[in-house]
């Protein structure tokens, strides 16, 4: 399992020094100066020299290649920069904000793969029944509606309408203090929603697994073995229905990072996306790259959970094969 | 996994799931007619404008007059939600064409070439799908500053990558076909083999893609224009139009934020229907593959 993991490590260095680089490029080649982002207003009134002469002390006046190789190396240091707009540390930025993130993530992916793969088997039991339309249509339909509008009309209902739940933020506004009380009342709402996102997707590739395994002849022998029907569907159709899901879970890390975002910053929940949302819009260059090179990881590691996970489940596959 | 699957007890289920299936598809046909022409119709034949300010009739729920409602400066939520989707719909198909054009010819070349070439576009391909779309979007549009051709050049750069797999695949299976032999051995160039015998095999594959992509690049429109980023707010979109009604939703008006969601949904649910169907068509053997 080690040499698995460290083969993953070994193909994600290079990926992450191509998507670093290929920022860089991308700033180099956009209208973008950094001059001007940094002095603000200021440079509006100043002249060509002292603009040269900040240029050259900020040590953009380099090609981008080397401006790339020295962000790189401060990196690798756990110096991203300073971020202009938050007017602190990148690393700090992203260490406060982190934690947030990654629970509501890990929340709401949870949920969605317990949900989902309950929701396919109950599905895939009778096909073509009344349970399976339902769900199926649910799914079909989930999936197109844009999470951030799902979350506004789930606020609308539940926070405004029938007034049970926080609408937004971390914790109450009077509160001084972050308590787990307050945390969870304010976490059900986005990690709800997110994880109703991600749902569709679970059960639809888990009812066609299970149902593709429930023709197949293990099935038909353990229902000729007299089995009851609860330990084929769990035991046997499950099992190797849940397989090809366990595969494209990684894939999955991109959509939920995505999601993610689009919730995090409809509920003011203090995670990455906020600082996201205003980096961009303040052109925040040293935030924006770390917080790309950071989704490029997550997604680096998802994919790296997955073939653990079906090393893990599938007996046939041995991890050090791969 | 419809038709091997054999067992008696569900043989019942097939016609039923048959013809479920063709009002499935009329339906969708019917849906992606009716958004097409309100899309193109609707401007120049209805003399309304969808700009006009009427504050005494601001945040009206929905009535005969106004079917959808009216938004907070009283203009028609219905004309808006028309309008907004003319602009989502356009750069979904402006952006989808783009990608689609990139990942034919990158996919087609590297299929074609094959060697160390295909190995290096495929590797570069891998490395680019690890970034979210919506994150390098955002960096693109970021730096680039919101306008609308940043968005088009954002999403069409974004999601050429899973087409180019797709048409280098195709490629692939092709290039051992015995009329790809024959072509080569009766002394065709690679250039004439490329355009006279691969791409058209290419193309019914590459143009559902860009189908199934269109709902896929307006929903990455709408989710720039809502976060602030996408369109500016003059050229407004479905996107902008649910940003906008934030505001109004937190005071407990909700049809400002309902139908232009709607607008990209219902699109989006008929044009999968369709492209599905069209897949069926093309790719029997995969009927069981998942529309998403």
């Amino acid at each position: 399992m080690a040499r698995l993991a460290g083969r993953r490590a070994l193909f994600a260095a290079p990926v992450l020094l191509v998507v670093t680089f290929g920022m860089f490029a991308i700033a180099a080649a956009s209208p973008f100066d950094p001059v001007r982002a940094y002095a603000g207003t200021a440079a509006l009134g100043a002249d060509q020299d002292t603009l040269d002469r900040l240029r050259a002390n900020l040590g953009v006046d380099r090609p981008f290649a080397a401006r790339w190789w020295d962000w790189l190396t401060s990196a690798l240091t756990g110096d991203f920069g300073q971020s202009s707009v938050m007017r602190q540390p990148v690393a700090e930025v992203i260490g406060e904000r982190l934690v947030w993130s990654a629970l509501l993530c890990a929340v709401a992916f949870a949920a969605a793969v317990l949900g989902g793969t309950l929701l396919g088997v109950l599905a895939a039991r009778r096909q073509g029944g009344w349970l399976d339309r339902t769900v199926t249509s649910l799914a079909y339909t989930l999936s197109a509606a844009p999470v951030f509008w799902t979350a506004l009309l789930v606020i609308w209902l539940f926070a405004l309408e029938l007034d049970l739940l926080p609408a937004g933020g971390l914790t109450d506004t009077a509160s001084e203090q972050v308590t787990p009380g307050q945390v969870t009342s304010h976490l059900v709402l986005p990690a709800g929603v997110l994880a109703v996102s991600q749902l569709p997707w679970f059960t639809l590739y888990v009812r066609q697994g299970v149902a593709d395994a429930l023709a197949e002849d293990p099935v038909r022998g353990a229902r000729a073995r007299g089995l009851s029907e609860r330990t084929v569907l769990v035991g046997h159709a499950l099992r190797s229905g849940l397989l090809p899901v366990l595969t494209l879970i990684g894939s999955r890390v991109p959509e939920l990072i995505t999601g993610a975002l689009l919730v995090e910053s409809v509920f003011s929940w203090p995670g990455i996306a906020a600082a996201t949302v205003e980096a961009a819009t303040a052109v925040d260059f040293p935030l924006l790259a770390a917080l790309t090179a950071l989704a490029t990881l997550a997604v680096l590691l998802g994919n790296l959970l997955a073939d653990l996970l079906y090393g893990l489940f599938d007996p046939r596959v041995k991890l050090s094969e791969m | 996994m419809a038709e091997t699957a054999v067992e008696p007890r569900w043989r019942s289920y097939g016609t039923r799931r048959r013809s479920t299936r063709t009002v499935r598809v009329r339906t969708s046909v019917a849906l992606v007619a009716v958004t097409v022409l309100a899309v193109l119709l609707v401007p120049p034949l209805i003399q309304l404008d969808q700009q006009a300010v009427d504050l005494a009739l601001k945040l009206q729920p929905p009535s005969w007059a106004h079917p959808f409602g009216t938004d907070d400066v009283g203009r028609d939520l219905l004309l808006r939600c028309v309008y907004g989707l003319r602009v989502s719909l356009f750069v979904g198909v402006v952006a989808a064409l783009t990608a689609t054009v990139i990942g034919t010819a990158v996919g087609a070349t590297a299929g074609a070439l094959g060697g160390w070439f295909d190995r290096g576009v495929m590797r570069l391909v891998d490395t680019f799908s690890s970034v979210p779309h919506l994150l390098l979007g955002i960096f693109i549009v970021a730096l680039f500053r919101p306008g609308v051709w940043p968005v088009v050049v954002s999403v069409g750069l974004t999601h050429w990558l899973s087409t180019a797999r797709i048409v280098r695949a195709e490629v692939l299976s092709l290039r051992s076909r015995p009329y790809i032999d024959a072509a080569v051995s009766g002394g065709a160039s690679r250039w004439r083999v490329a355009v006279r015998h691969l791409l058209p095999a290419v193309l019914p594959q590459a143009a559902l893609a860009a189908v199934l992509m269109v709902p896929h690049a307006m929903w990455h429109e709408s989710a720039l224009s809502f976060l602030g980023l996408g369109l500016p707010s003059h050229m407004a979109s479905l996107g902008n139009l649910i940003q906008t009604a934030r505001g109004s939703l937190l005071a407990g008006q909700w049809w400002p934020t309902l139908f232009p969601g709607l607008f990209l949904v219902v699109p989006t649910l008929a044009i999968a229907g369709l492209a599905g169907a069209w897949r069926e068509r093309i790719n029997p053997r995969r009927r069981s593959e998942l529309m998403l």
